[in-house]
């Protein structure tokens, strides 16, 4: 799929801009401050709802401005589809599909996918478990739009789960301090329901993401051997809270954990229990800190380079090349699917290629690994890129170019 | 900001649930230049509503009466009540005219962001609806969201042990509509709460 066309109005910078687009490679050049990234975050915030920028969408719409709209024409063999996106802070946002107004936003998803470089992507490596969570999550979004639905009802359970156990710590502190303890304590009696929802909605999301890491282990070994040009082997693992210790509350290694192997045939069913149980270890941890210790929510993506944790022990260089290895895996995924797996997701249909945007990315990279991320990308059907100047625009990727200067946007090439 | 009682109403009126600044300033200005007549019926429908309206002391619907209409009816059914979260949930059901039995409203869902338990609910005088053993089964109608879930989950526990019959209002496709628009987790349950059909 492409994006052929793509309008904003009150979006950031732009008070109104018109940029037509073609498949093959586009190059948004101008000096930083222009407006380029707001551009391709547009396109992206059409395929995820979200900016990889800001988590608010208050700070999408110009100063002084009461809301924001995006308009995206998506074509995919032929067909094209107009998305249009009304941002309304503090409100709830509108979508229209063909003109046609949609019940919820996220009917929306699915019409276009993206996979976004950015400078920011080196903390998947080096940062906090949280963007890794998020990496899958947006992913399991791209592959299966409906799962937004079961991310939302958790978060939901997290958040009435953690009202309780708060208020719970709190009264049993105050108890103690009063001197009787355990009749003080508002509704415990409840928790046991918030565990059995918190299960039953984490085992859901905790089966996707496990399935998903083993989806796109082969993806990220070969994208990393291809990237780095094969200095070490990249093997994903999944950490997760299930075996949490009574000790200090940290997880301990679980079955999951053992990077490189893959867990398709684990169950729901089996999941929740083994939630449950956990929950009921941790009990007097969680009310004691009145924070939810158990869940997909507290798990994390295992990077592994040549047999040791990437975060902490892969140079700077090396990191890089994994980051890039996760994005250019979530592509091959979208794109193929994975045929060799008849659980998994195989059979796209054509089109399914997702739309590449390189937001600044080339400035980042050595002129190595500049130039075996532009020969792997310079193939997919459309290729966003943005860079300060064009020399930053590696000669693999000859395309449209277009400038970006002070919310004008010239076709120049 | 407008001045002394125009202001006022417009601060009352912004106050009412779904009615923003904008519509308070609308509705305001509306009634100012209503004819008096009709304001005086609205003043006097909103003094009746607080004067003659009381909660039905049974099943906790609204009523004009100490017993609401549906508990008042000697052609219900006493052996089945059916729980709802608010009075407007035993419109919404009175209206498919299915249901026969009695009614009980909680008041609400447990939700402990808003420091709603189980005894911020009418949960204690359900169970005293109960005692007799009259009623036999017990339809919970909870709203599908996750509070709705976690009450129903939270009843349940209570009163499957009492050797009751616990029923759950199915939920799945809308009727009418089609199938590849259904969501997935709509679509899940429906998988779920399928049944077999006798030829």
């Amino acid at each position: 799929m492409h994006v052929s066309h793509l309008s904003l109005t009150d979006y950031r910078s732009y008070e109104q801009v018109e940029l037509p687009l073609e498949p093959g490679v586009s190059a948004l050049v101008g000096p930083n401050g222009q407006g380029k990234t707001n551009l391709v975050e547009a396109v992206g915030y059409v395929a995820t709802l979200g900016s990889h920028r800001v988590s608010s969408d208050a700070a999408l719409v110009r100063a002084g401005a009461s809301r924001a709209v995006v308009r995206l024409r998506a074509d995919r063999n032929d067909r094209s589809t107009l998305v249009e996106l009304e941002l309304n802070p503090g409100k709830a946002n509108r979508a229209q599909v063909n003109r046609s107004p949609v019940r919820r936003p996220r009917d929306v998803l699915g019409i276009l996918r993206t996979v976004l470089f950015a400078p920011e992507d080196l903390a998947l490596v080096k940062g906090d478990p949280e963007g890794r969570r998020r990496l899958l999550d947006e992913l399991a979004v791209q592959v299966s739009p409906r799962i937004v639905a079961v991310l939302s009802d958790y978060d939901r359970v997290l958040r009435q789960r953690g009202a309780l156990l708060k208020s719970a710590g709190a009264a049993r502190r105050g108890g103690r301090r009063g001197g009787s303890a355990e009749d003080s304590a508002p509704d415990l009696r409840t928790l046991d329901v918030w565990d059995a929802k918190l299960a039953q909605i984490g085992a859901q999301i905790l089966r996707n993401r496990v399935r998903l890491v083993d989806q796109l282990r082969p993806h990220v070994a070969r994208a990393y051997e291809q990237v780095s040009d094969g200095q070490g082997a990249a093997v994903l693992g999944y950490r997760s809270s299930l075996e949490a210790s009574v000790d200090d509350g940290r997880p301990a290694p679980s079955p999951l954990d053992e990077p490189g192997v893959p867990h398709l045939d684990v169950s729901i069913e089996l999941l929740e229990a083994q939630l449950l149980e956990a929950m009921s270890r941790m009990r007097r941890q969680e009310i004691e800190r009145g924070v939810n210790l158990v869940g997909p929510h507290r798990d994390d993506l295992l990077l592994h380079l040549g047999g040791m944790p990437a975060k902490g022990y892969a140079s700077h260089g090396e990191s890089w090349s994994y980051a890039l290895a996760l994005r250019l895996a979530s592509y091959e995924l979208l794109t193929h699917g994975t045929p060799e797996d008849e659980t998994g997701i195989s059979g796209w249909g054509d089109g399914a290629e997702p739309v590449l945007i390189l937001d600044d990315v080339f400035a980042e990279l050595d002129s190595r690994r500049r130039g075996r991320l532009a020969t792997l990308v310079a193939k997919a059907e459309q290729v966003l890129v943005t860079a300060a100047v064009a020399e930053d625009v590696p000669e693999q990727l000859d395309g449209a170019r277009i400038d970006v200067m002070g919310g004008q946007v010239t076709r120049v090439r | 900001m407008y001045e002394g009682a125009v202001q006022d109403l417009i601060d009352e009126l912004g106050r009412l649930p779904g009615v923003g600044p904008k519509s308070a300033q609308r509705i305001a200005f509306h009634l100012l230049a209503a004819d008096p007549v009709d304001v005086r019926r609205l003043v006097d429908a909103l003094t009746e509503v607080k004067a003659r309206v009381q909660f039905c002391t049974v099943c906790g619907n609204v009523s004009q009466e100490e017993h609401c209409r549906v508990c008042r009816d000697p052609r219900r059914s006493n052996e089945v009540i059916c729980v709802v979260e608010e009075p407007k949930d035993v419109v919404a059901i009175e209206r498919t005219r299915e249901f026969r039995g009695k009614y009980h409203v909680l008041g609400g869902a447990i939700n402990p962001i808003d420091n709603v338990g189980p005894d911020d609910l009418r949960i204690s005088e359900l169970m005293s609806r109960l005692a007799d053993g009259t009623v036999t089964e017990v339809i919970l109608a909870t709203d599908p969201n996750v509070e709705g879930e976690a009450t129903s989950t939270y009843l349940a526990r209570l009163l499957v042990p009492m050797g009751l019959r616990v029923t759950r209002l199915a939920s799945g496709l809308p009727v009418g509509g089609d199938l590849e628009y259904a969501d997935e987790v709509t679509l899940g349950r429906a998988f779920e709460g399928r049944r077999q059909i006798s030829a």
